[in-house]
């Protein structure tokens, strides 16, 4: 039986337990104390030691979206220093509705969601590891087995999501197991279990799809007409996703790529290419010589 | 919510799913406003213009729940014409002395047919028996007030209230909180739009109300508006103080505050004349309605803490209680010792190095204490006050003492959380070393200094000597006592057979039964069965009404009685049937062979024979247990000169108020005025834009050195500023700035601006600040945000910045505390300081003040000299796991083996 997690931005609250839950049960050590600035996220990215990473994207309502990390917008969008209103402060409440006030924070939406590895129909990083490190298991779900895993980081840039990483200090390359030793003990995964609202629901891979696509229906017959699935129904190279999306922002606002392409696939392209480059400089360097002779 | 208490937000999110309307006002866009329907800014401090534009709007627009209202709250009644409102008095009440700056309440009172007496020893005594109190135990009791059922009479309640909210529109509300007159109106619209027979609304609040010199009024304002829309005692409705603690509720409950015994009686005082228990209840008591009964219950706690000590021959031992003679509250324990009145202290649990007001006050009057003693889980920054910035240790001659504590899941007991629910949590693991309960602390020092005074002959230790102080130990090799004894012994038994008590209806006034805390009462079945430790929760739908409505009465106690919704009378109209098939709770349901019901009409016609006796026999029903005598129809009429119960009618659901109903005007309780008024905080950078009166008339300040307010409308310090947790930090820090896994997801202090602050003060997202005003500076990162926003008040730009208020010095993570920038002052009511809204200047840079030196970290998270600053204390956390290693020292109660416990949980497969 396959199985995997549907994570619903919808629900999502930004508490980061499904953060603190995976880093305990998996004995995953803090990555280090800095802040960021963006946001509330101070964990940035997924990464060898941050199996699930909860994002915050701050969308203001006057512009489309703000650049991450980007200090501040345009002195446009305020009250001017007279305490009169600024000529075109249009911003909309969070229902949408366009509005001309004075004093409400110019956010339209701050999205929050927790991401994690998306256990891919297609893994870029089972197709690209040398050893057989990187399995598929009886749960469906890709597994690094650290026993067997020599750490030559193939599968680093295989993956189309920047998920698998190597850990600096050991050398291997670590991601999300899908707690492969809790479901090994019919338990589900330590960030689902976590999950207050239920944003992140764990279970069987074909149930959480059905009940994905009955959630789209009931937000759209609400008037949320910008949710959609990601991961799933999507004709990409990476098929479709064990732990997908319902997402209401577009992909790139989460840092997650439109179409998921595999490298591998890009392979036999850039070698023609690479070669038939420099079977042309080869030419040209042939005749200048050639030239410089006679 | 979604902020500070993410778990109860799952519900929130639950109703949101199922169409309910969530709506959030908060000074800065949090996690709560990205997930609710409408967002509103509000200026910090300004709730009750807030509020008072809602209930404006709902009187001017007739949105209010009628018949509630007319029945169960005293919106008839007639106040005193010589009362004075401050839209006459320029923003005081009338009755206000300039000198002693204190209101004198008696022009507050309502207008009374007649005055009379109320004997405490009355008939409902004789029926009990005898009573150690022969003689007259009278309490004050005023003749049923004046009434105008028309609500047309200008004295009435409703009109005072009308002409008092009156000043409070949108365009007020806009000039004042700066929220936009839109969204305000939009607000109003939806709250009484979801309010009524078939709908209720609920009001969440935490310490962003209370925290203000006007904190009282702004949950009056919150309470008005609610039983203005029927939303008390209702499904869905009410007010929730969200705890900001675990157990927090269940401190108060079972206080740890100076003026209160348990279960909210008041602690004898020497301001008046005090002696006897007679005297006491006299002082204290109310001689209608249920709080009729609280002689019962101070004879019952006096049981319960000196046994057979307490005898209705010595008067049940009550000369052994203190007698408050001073002010002994939070701040004045600091200038106490400061003036070295004080000279030794318990500190348990409490991080007020980081957490109190005005922390570094706070932690300077520490190094003036003969002795000290800490209990805390780490060594936290309060232990540390002798070395506290600038501190030379050889100076500072307090002996200090830290003491380790267990951790919640190494000890059992149990949490009274928001809903008044103790919950049981059991012990899982042995706590490292001599780490102890608090339970264990508490026996064992009470314990030993028996021990000590046990030969003494002096009258004044008898207290001592006297108070019973025997617990079964349940652990040998701990010497941790039983906690079932304690359950006990809080529910109550009788002293004959020892047995629990089934209730406090159950506690007698005759020294038959003990209790601890009797509206706890019940937490025990007779049976010894602790109803805390209940964990069976209902399956949906299991109920009726909603499809999903069900109480889990099972899950936990609910004090009192297990009662879900407190005044659940109120759930049914005053005839007792329901309001509405959706929102049904208790009812009355009338015995099948009785005639029909004759209505309230017919009934109030009946003049008072025995009011006990209901006029129809029946009894409440419902999902709840009935927060109402279980027999007593709704058409039973008051009687004017019955005690207790009987003075109250059969459709009067608040049974703990002297007169049954809602309070839309408190003529008594209150310091500060009967109806909630707009003052601005002690410091603000704008004058109040409602009255001429700017604040709170009668705050209690406390300008020392040390603690000086800022000078009014200094230009240095123009910004309000307020604070607020994270989800990721726990209060203080003390919990979670020492694991690495919580202090890595927030790990520094910081403030958030708007881009327009940043702008003006020349900051850049990430830059280092420094917060100043006349308290001191602290130094912080700013997070430039456009969730931040500045308000246009009374045509004033005012800046408002948020900073969480975690750090400390000592921990994994660490920074500047921002609570050094707050006065200690008091709230009149409640003794609560103005935490959530205060002035400082922001200015590019780091502090001048050399920054505190922190704490060495390895590359592995791991804070270097943790072990042994603790004493004996050897916690570690490695890799957030807590590694447990006992102690090889014996403890000092009960030699267990030192055996090792590892609770590593599960290791990551090979990787180290």
């Amino acid at each position: 039986m396959a199985t995997g997690f549907f994570t619903d931005t919808t629900l999502c609250i930004g508490c980061k337990a499904c953060e603190v839950a995976c880093k305990q049960w998996n004995q995953l050590p803090a990555d280090g104390y800095a802040m960021t600035g963006m946001s509330y996220d101070n964990t940035g990215a997924l990464g060898a030691t941050t199996w699930r990473h909860v994002a915050f994207i701050e969308v203001p309502a006057s512009k489309k979206r703000l650049p991450m990390a980007t200090p501040a917008p345009p002195p446009a969008a305020v009250p001017s220093a007279d305490g009169g209103n600024t000529e075109g402060l249009k911003i909309l409440n969070i229902n949408g509705e366009a509005a001309l006030q004075v004093g409400f924070p110019d956010i339209g939406q701050w999205l929050m969601m927790s991401d994690v590895c998306k256990h891919c129909t297609n893994a870029g990083c089972l197709q690209a590891c040398p050893t057989g490190a990187i399995i598929r298991n009886e749960f469906g779900a890709v597994y690094v087995q650290p026993d067997i895993c020599n750490g030559c980081g193939y599968c680093v840039p295989s993956c189309p999501f920047g998920v698998v990483a190597l850990q600096h200090d050991d050398g291997r390359a670590f991601k999300c197991t899908l707690c492969y030793d809790r479901q090994k003990d019919g338990l589900e995964p330590a960030c689902a279990k976590a999950c207050p609202t239920d944003s992140i629901t764990f279970g069987d891979l074909d149930d959480l799809k059905m009940r994905a696509r009955q959630r789209v229906a009931e937000l759209h017959a609400r008037g949320e007409t910008s949710a959609y699935l990601y991961g799933v129904d999507e004709e990409t190279e990476v098929g479709d996703l064990n732990a997908f999306f319902l997402l209401k922002a577009e992909p790139e606002a989460y840092g997650l790529p439109v179409a998921a392409s595999l490298p591998q696939n890009r392979v036999t392209k850039g070698f023609v290419a690479g070669f038939a480059v420099a079977a042309v400089l080869s030419v040209f360097s042939a005749l200048a010589f050639k030239r410089k002779h006679s | 919510m979604a902020e500070c208490h993410p778990v109860a937000y799952r519900f929130v999110m639950e109703a949101k799913e199922r169409g309910a309307k969530i709506i959030h006002v908060d000074p800065r866009f949090t996690r709560t406003s990205a997930t609710a329907n409408i967002y509103a800014p509000v200026r910090a401090g300004t709730d009750i213009v807030f509020l008072g534009g809602i209930i404006n709007y709902i009187l001017q627009n007739e949105l209010y729940f009628k018949d509630y209202v007319l029945n169960y709250t005293n919106a008839s009644f007639l106040v005193n014409e010589d009362f004075r409102g401050p839209d006459q008095l320029g923003g005081l009440f009338s009755g206000y002395d300039e000198k002693d700056q204190k209101y004198d309440r008696k022009t507050w009172q309502y207008d009374v047919e007649d005055e009379q007496q109320q004997a405490y020893g009355g008939k409902h005594r004789s029926e009990e028996g005898e009573s150690h109190s022969q003689g007259a135990m009278s309490g004050k009791r005023v003749g049923p007030p004046k009434q105008d059922l028309s609500l047309q009479d200008p004295w009435s309640v409703f009109q005072i209230l009308k002409k008092h909210f009156s000043r409070y529109t949108p365009e007020m509300v806009e000039q004042v909180c700066g929220t936009p007159s839109e969204i305000f109106i939009e607000i109003a619209r939806t709250l009484a739009a979801n309010s009524g027979r078939d709908k209720t609304s609920a009001i969440c609040y935490a310490v962003g109300f209370t925290q203000h010199s006007t904190g009282v009024q702004m949950i009056r304002a919150a309470a008005i508006l609610q039983l203005l829309l029927g939303n008390i005692g209702r499904p869905g409705g009410g007010i929730l103080a969200l705890r900001g603690h675990a157990t927090i509720q269940g401190s108060t409950d079972v206080p740890t505050l100076y003026n209160l015994l348990p279960g909210y009686l008041q602690m004898p005082s020497e301001s008046y004349d005090c002696d006897t228990v007679v005297k006491y209840v006299q002082m204290n008591w109310t001689p209608t309605g249920w709080w009729h009964n609280m002689p019962k219950y101070i004879v019952s706690l006096l049981k319960a803490w000196y046994g057979p000590h307490a005898t209705a021959a010595n008067d049940f031992a009550f000369h052994y209680l203190p007698k408050i003679n001073g002010d002994y509250s939070y701040n004045q324990m600091f200038y106490a010792m400061n003036e070295g009145r004080l000279k030794g202290l318990f500190v348990m649990g409490e991080n007020f190095g980081v957490g109190g007001i005005n922390a570094r006050y706070q932690m300077e009057a520490l190094q003036k204490l003969d002795w000290c003693v800490v209990r805390d889980i780490f060594p936290v920054e309060v232990g540390d006050f002798w070395k506290y910035e600038g501190t030379d240790p050889k100076s500072c001659g307090t002996e200090t003492f830290l003491m380790p504590a267990s951790l919640v899941a190494e000890k059992e007991g149990s949490f009274t959380n928001t809903m008044r629910m103790l919950q049981w949590h059991d012990k899982a693991v042995d706590p490292p070393g001599d780490a102890r309960s608090e339970t264990w602390f508490m026996y064992h020092l009470g314990r030993r200094m028996q021990e000590l005074y046990k030969d003494s002959t002096l009258e004044r230790d008898k207290p001592i000597q006297h108070l019973l102080w025997e617990l079964p130990i349940k652990e040998p090799h701990t010497g941790e006592p039983d906690l079932h004894a304690v359950v006990k012994e809080i529910n109550g038994y009788t002293i004959e057979d020892g047995k629990p008590v089934a209730g406090f209806a159950a506690l007698k006034d005759d020294g038959s039964t003990a209790c601890g805390c009797w509206i706890y009462s019940g937490v025990m079945s007779p049976d010894g069965i602790n109803k805390a430790a209940n964990r069976q929760a209902d399956p949906y739908g299991i109920n009726f009404g909603d499809p999903g409505f069900t109480n889990h009465s099972n899950w936990g106690f609910a004090w009192p009685a297990n009662r879900r919704i407190l005044y659940n009378r109120a759930s049914a109209d005053p005839d007792g049937k329901p309001w509405s098939e959706r929102k049904k709770l208790v009812w009355w349901q009338e015995d099948e062979n009785e005639g029909a019901s004759g209505g309230l009409n017919q009934s109030a016609g009946e003049q008072h024979g025995d009011a006990t006796t209901p006029n129809h026999k029946g009894k409440w029903v419902g999902a709840d247990v009935p927060d109402f005598p279980a027999d007593k129809s709704p058409f039973t009429p008051a009687d004017p000169h019955g005690a207790g119960m009987a003075a109250h009618s059969g459709h009067a659901p608040f049974i703990m108020m002297a007169d049954g109903v809602g309070q839309l005007f408190a003529p008594n309780g209150l310091a500060d005025g009967p109806l909630p008024t707009h003052y601005e905080a002690l410091e603000s950078p704008v004058h109040n834009p409602v009255y001429k009166q700017e604040n709170n008339p009668v705050e209690i300040r406390h300008n020392r050195e040390g603690n000086m307010l800022n000078p009014p409308f200094d230009p240095a310090y123009p910004h309000v500023v307020t604070t607020y947790r994270l989800t990721e930090h726990h209060t203080s820090g003390a919990m979670s700035r020492w694991v690495p896994w919580l202090s890595e997801l927030q790990p520094e202090q910081f403030a958030e601006i708007s881009p327009d602050l940043a702008a003006e003060t020349g900051l850049e997202n990430g830059d280092w600040a420094t917060l100043t005003n006349v308290r001191g500076e602290v130094e912080l990162r700013v997070l430039v945000t456009t969730r931040m926003t500045p308000l246009l008040i009374n045509g004033q730009k005012v800046h408002q910045i948020g900073m969480p208020y975690h750090f400390g010095f000592k921990g994994i993570v660490t920074g500047d505390t921002p609570n050094n920038l707050i006065a200690m002052t008091e709230e009149p009511n409640v003794r609560i300081h103005e935490a959530k809204s205060f002035t400082a200047g922001l200015r590019k840079g780091r502090r001048t003040v050399p920054p505190l030196p922190t704490k060495p970290v390895s590359s592995d998270g791991m804070v270097q000299d943790r072990g042994g600053e603790a004493g004996q204390l050897n916690r570690e956390v490695k890799l957030g796991v807590v590694d447990v290693t006992r102690h090889e020292n014996p403890p000092v109660d009960g030699g267990f083996t030192h055996n090792v416990i590892e609770a590593t949980g599960q290791g990551r497969a090979g990787s180290e």
